[in-house]
């Protein structure tokens, strides 16, 4: 017994409502993937931010908040700056080559003024907020620590321009944002350009 | 009075016989009752071992039926989230029992799964035919570790935050499309409002409704090919003249029987822990989550829920960011391959060879020691020590193909010791 039912049309049907309806997830996907992203008010919560440092004393540190991120302004002394020079065999990337920042902070002290460094208070390891350290030689961390930052989470070490030291979890230095100088004493965070 | 009563039991259980057979012409109610309760046999030998299966379903269910009271009153929102739980805890009426239910609940149904799970490793019931049902009882295990690290992000209190900040950092290491995964994830430049309202969506709805369908996938597939047993033979291999196994006995009213005083002592170590110990000690409630998220103050000393810490513990040991999230996403996905990885012919562990006993007991070790080290601070010595448990946690699967081709089983018996 031959099967003489014809199943061209049914073959016809099935590809084409499948192949449309490919080409319809595929579509639909897209707006429900990019929901996930930020939205337009988190982008909007992220613009730039003014700081006024005029009240930081050489030696002392503030943190701010810039898109939900700790940013660390240290007003570094002279003494903290040359102990920068010292360490730099032990540093994994003394020259900030595989490290995040502006064109401007790939300087031995990663800042746009020597002595005022402002990098984000996020490991580049897995996002914990590093304890700044500055004092020399800590029983904890040995009577070498020259002064940085220490993060609690998996103990990488930073030196005081946030770089990293070798042997440690996190891969690369402590992140520089973009920012600017507005005047001598207000610092723009999330933008190089002065303009706010 | 009597002979009203029996005529009115009468007439009831008529009714009963006649509502029976209306369903069952239009669903197969009966028939579903027999397959998988009244005539699914079993081996007669279970031990308490098999008893965890049983028991997930219990606190599965717990977690299911407290999780949505607990949604009554919980707002997903950074304002409100810690405020609200705190408000369940003080001021709805018996709060702190619904809320104690389900963190306790949580850590429960972990202990009782990586039970039952070791239970398949010291039976073989991994093995041929039962693939299918490890690999759905794996993905079962992810889903439930990802309902808890979604939950653990909703009380909002500072460990939930830098947890997840750290978790949802481990995604921004994959190359190239790392940091936008990780940024799709957040809804956010950081763990914020978004992040949370999503993460509620996630373990409220998304991860249950997905974990529901694989439980009844699961349990399929277990009635499809018959459950395991103690001795790792198959009764279906012995069947009387009815077609019954010889060595089997019905689920329903043998098995339940056990199974009911088995509930019953676990209910009251339960109970003891929810009753007298919720927080234990800060191992199933973390005391820096007694604090609200703070964005500006990682804790001190930063440790995930005791369920994650081997895993963490092989994040930790490794010196390379990359490196050591592969790693650790290996650990995890190796049990997976299980049943292709031992070659050995024999199920039982009863009857295999000594390397088997010694490799489990390598594993179980390792996973214990890695445990341990996952909660303790980072130090040089511990670091040494989770890198050697490390390697032997990974050696007990990539040379398993090797030690079990090679190790001499024992015969193994026709038919089920008693």
């Amino acid at each position: 017994m031959t099967d003489n039912r014809d199943f061209t049309r049914r073959h016809f049907l099935t590809a084409a409502t499948a192949v449309t309806g490919g080409v319809g997830l595929v579509a639909v996907a897209v707006p429900f993937v990019a929901s996930f992203g930020p939205s337009a008010r988190a982008y909007a919560l992220g613009a730039p931010v003014e700081v006024d440092i005029s009240k930081v004393e050489p030696g002392a540190m503030i943190k701010v908040v810039w898109r939900g991120r700790v940013i660390m302004i240290v007003h570094r002394t002279d003494d903290m700056l040359t102990r920068l020079a010292t360490i730099e065999d032990e540093l994994a990337d003394p020259a900030s080559l595989e490290s995040e920042q502006p064109q401007f902070a790939t300087n031995p002290q990663r800042s746009l003024k020597p002595e005022i460094l402002v990098v984000e208070g996020v490991c580049t390891h897995l996002g914990c907020v590093p304890i700044p350290r500055f004092e020399v030689g800590p029983a904890d961390l040995g009577s070498d620590w020259p002064g940085g930052f220490f993060c609690p989470c998996h103990g990488s070490k930073f030196d005081l321009a946030g770089r990293i030291y070798s042997g440690f979890p996190a891969p690369t230095n402590l992140r520089v944002p973009p920012h600017s100088f507005v005047t001598e004493n207000i610092v723009l965070i999330g933008a190089d350009s002065g303009a706010t | 009075m009597a002979p009203i009563r029996s005529g009115l039991m009468h007439h009831l259980g008529r009714n009963l016989t006649a509502l029976t057979t209306w369903i069952d012409a239009r669903f197969p109610m009966t028939k579903l009752l027999k397959e998988h309760i009244t005539e699914y046999y079993a081996a007669k030998n279970f031990n308490f071992w098999y008893g965890f299966g049983v028991l997930a379903t219990v606190v599965l269910a717990i977690q299911i039926v407290s999780g949505i009271l607990l949604t009554m009153n919980y707002k997903p929102s950074a304002e409100d989230a810690f405020a609200s739980v705190e408000y369940i805890m003080r001021d709805v009426n018996w709060g702190w029992l619904i809320r104690y239910l389900h963190s306790t609940g949580g850590s429960a149904l972990f202990i009782v799964v990586y039970l039952h799970m070791f239970r398949a490793m010291l039976y073989g019931s991994y093995k041929k035919p039962r693939e299918l049902i490890w690999l759905v009882g794996m993905a079962i295990y992810l889903c439930l570790m990802a309902e808890g690290f979604f939950g653990y992000l909703l009380p909002w209190g500072n460990m939930s935050y830098w947890g997840a900040q750290v978790i949802v950092s481990l995604f921004g290491a994959v190359p190239v499309v790392g940091e936008g995964l990780a940024e799709l994830i957040r809804g956010d430049f950081y763990i914020s409002d978004i992040t949370l309202n999503r993460f509620f969506a996630f373990h409220v709805i998304a991860v249950p409704l997905v974990l529901l369908l694989l439980v009844v996938v699961h349990i399929m597939a277990l009635h499809e090919v018959g459950s395991n047993n103690p001795d790792g033979i198959e009764i279906k291999e012995h069947k009387d003249a009815d077609g019954k196994p010889l060595d089997g006995v019905a689920f329903h009213p043998y098995h339940t029987s056990k199974d009911l005083v088995i509930i019953l002592v676990f209910a009251i170590a339960f109970s003891a822990v929810l009753f007298f110990a919720p927080e234990l000690g800060g191992y199933f409630l973390e005391h820096a989550n007694f604090e609200p998220a703070n964005m500006l103050q990682t804790p001190e000393h930063i440790a995930p829920l005791w369920y994650f810490t081997p895993f963490y513990a092989i994040l930790r040991a490794v010196p390379d960011k990359l490196l050591g999230v592969i790693l650790m996403g290996l650990a995890v996905m190796l049990p997976i391959f299980l049943p292709w990885l031992d070659r050995c012919k024999v199920k039982s562990i009863r009857y295999r060879g000594w390397v088997y006993k010694l490799a489990l007991g390598i594993f179980v070790t390792s996973f214990l020691v890695l445990g341990y080290l996952g909660l303790q601070p980072v130090s040089d010595t511990y670091t040494l020590v989770a890198r050697v448990f490390t390697f032997t946690y990974f050696a007990f699967f990539v040379l398993m193909p090797f030690y079990t081709s090679w190790e001499k089983p024992k015969p193994v018996p026709e038919r089920v010791t008693n």
